[in-house]
């Protein structure tokens, strides 16, 4: 059976005259990469705000784990299982990668009006933190004050910001930019072990390693999506070909 | 031995405290004023600090609240009875809060320079209502009537508006506020609002509606604002529409500033200091004829604090260190 956690239909954005997303669907199952292609300005980063909840779609419909959330704010989708990480890391550069973690599954527990209990001691979020911080790999690295980690080491604490709040969709935005050949196999890796129970959307401009992972490819020009399908036939699309890889493919 | 940190801050507050207790006996009634004027403004300062240092919003407006506060006092005590100081704290603390709720649902909305302008804009309004219409007499400031009866179980244990009884309630409330907020900068609450001010982006993205978590902020902050208005109308039997002035909103920030911002010991470090430095030009013992122009001395200490102690004077020790670590 195909477990299809998010579903995007008709997905269209306009700013003014100019149609940045122009009636995208696809959708997001548990166990798959679903790699968003296209050259900049082809409105990668603004479908992904839509699916977020950042900005309103001016028509569409999007569903998360079955429910419509099309005018749920981006804090109540992510309440409802939808994690994203940016193309620029936002981290807490002051706080230690522990408190980073625990703060963001706080979101999962927040109790504000109890200001006589200690955030630090809350068994259910700093479990959440802590078991975030193993998956992306940060454990040696969980008392390090988040600003001093490499850059490498950053993208996966935006990762881990994610995870902490345990949702089931993924949408992540260029998690391999800046990063040298070793940290892009060490996320990639990540990639591959979270897909198991997560449904993930990329965004990425790393060709050789969206090839690599993803089960399905959407290629977006002008905010139209050309074609969605899997890698080798995206490969072979000749329309694709032409618009977006050029010839040396 | 090294003592962990929070052990050793907390000795620390229990000194200070300590002394500010045992003060009254070598200080006369003008320095005991003088410090009583201070712990009431320190709580003003804390409930800035909450604002500005701790959510990362800066309000140039925060006068209005404190004025609030002391007007309500004022205008609760028109008549000669007593009336119950905890109903008027209450009472102040609400017309804050009540106040402050449109104020920052609306102010919010906007950002940066633009949230500057707007909490100024909506302080100088409450200005002018009390400035220009006849319900607290206007210009002239309005005198306190009648006197806050402190009890406690039907028991009146002093008159607070006496200098010495009033310097220890105003010490209690310091106390009291202060220890609520490092209680609240500990919470979900109060972690979750320094995530605001770090990264909103992310405090979204996990999931945190961030807008009603800083329109409570704004909120509290008004109310012990309103507190700190309470007592200061206590203290002076008197209130005028200065208090809620642009320049009173402009010199608690530079309290919080040359204090120190992100720690609620610069909130309360800035009002002693700006006060006592206050005091200190305008004494003309020492400067003369020139001590009128204290404002003068006082703005370039001012300058040369915020060049010279980025980080304010709570951050003083750690340049001193620096400073001792590159000669030595």
């Amino acid at each position: 059976m195909v477990d299809v956690l998010l579903a995007a239909d008709g997905i269209t954005r306009r700013f003014g005259g100019l149609v940045a997303v122009n009636a995208v669907s696809l959708r997001l199952e548990r166990g798959s990469v679903h790699a968003v292609i296209g050259t900049n300005g082809a409105g990668k980063s603004t479908l992904i705000n839509i699916l977020s909840g950042e900005i309103g779609a001016s028509a569409g419909k999007v569903e998360l784990l079955g429910e419509d959330v099309t005018t749920l704010s981006q804090p109540q989708r992510a309440l409802r299982g939808l994690g994203r990480s940016y193309q620029r890391s936002t981290i807490f550069p002051h706080f230690t990668v522990a408190e980073n973690c625990r703060l963001a599954a706080q979101a999962t527990r927040q109790r504000p009006w109890a200001i006589w209990e200690f955030a630090g001691a809350c068994p259910q979020t700093t479990g959440r933190a802590r078991s975030a911080i193993d998956r992306a790999g940060l454990a040696q690295d969980a008392e390090r004050l988040a600003g001093s980690l490499p850059h490498g080491r950053k993208r996966q604490l935006e990762i881990a910001l994610c995870l902490a709040t345990t949702p089931r969709v993924l949408l992540l935005d260029e998690p391999l930019a800046g990063m040298g050949p070793e940290e892009t196999e060490r996320m990639l890796a990540l990639l591959s072990q979270l897909k198991a129970d997560h449904a993930i959307l990329l965004v990425e401009h790393d060709m050789d390693a969206v090839f690599r992972i993803a089960d399905r490819i959407t290629v977006m020009v002008n905010g139209i999506a050309i074609a969605s399908d899997t890698p080798q036939s995206v490969r072979a699309n000749p329309e694709v070909q032409r618009a977006y890889l050029g010839d040396g493919h | 031995m090294k003592v962990p940190l929070p052990a050793r801050q907390a000795v620390a507050a229990v000194i200070v405290v300590a002394l500010l207790a045992a003060f009254p006996l070598i200080g006369g009634k003008y320095e005991i004023d003088l410090i009583a004027r201070i712990l009431v403004l320190a709580i003003f300062a804390l409930s800035l600090e909450l604002l500005v240092g701790q959510t990362g919003l800066v309000s140039f407006g925060h006068a209005a609240f404190f004025g609030l506060g002391a007007y309500t006092t004022a205008l609760l005590l028109q008549d000669p009875d007593p009336r119950s100081f905890w109903l008027i704290l209450a009472a102040s603390m609400l017309v804050a809060g009540a106040y402050a709720l449109p104020v920052a649902a609306l102010s919010l909305r906007t950002r940066g320079v633009y949230f500057i302008m707007v909490t100024l804009a909506f302080a100088q309004l409450v200005y002018y209502v009390f400035h220009d219409t006849k319900i607290a007499k206007g210009s002239d400031g309005i005198y306190l009537t009648g006197v806050p009866e402190f009890s406690l179980a039907g028991w009146v244990p002093f008159n607070v508006t006496r200098s010495l009884p009033f310097y220890y309630v105003a010490l209690g409330a310091l106390c009291l506020v202060y220890a609520l907020l490092v209680a609240l900068g500990r919470s979900r609450f109060g972690r979750a609002l320094a995530g605001i001010r770090v990264n909103e982006q992310r405090m979204r993205a996990a999931g945190f509606a961030t807008y009603p978590y800083k329109i409570a902020a704004f909120v509290v902050a008004a109310m012990l604002a309103g507190l700190a208005g309470f007592l200061k109308a206590t203290k002076d039997g008197y209130v005028n529409p200065e208090m809620l002035a642009w320049h009173e909103s402009g010199a608690v920030l530079l309290m919080i500033i040359l204090g120190g911002l992100g720690k609620w010991r610069g909130a309360v470090l800035g009002a002693f200091a700006f006060v006592l430095l206050q005091e200190f030009f305008k004494n003309d013992a020492v400067f003369g004829e020139f001590a009128k122009r204290w404002q003068l001395l006082l703005g370039f200490t001012i300058i040369a604090c915020v060049l010279f102690l980025p980080h304010g004077l709570i951050g003083l020790p750690a340049r001193l260190r620096q400073r001792e670590h590159r000669h030595g």
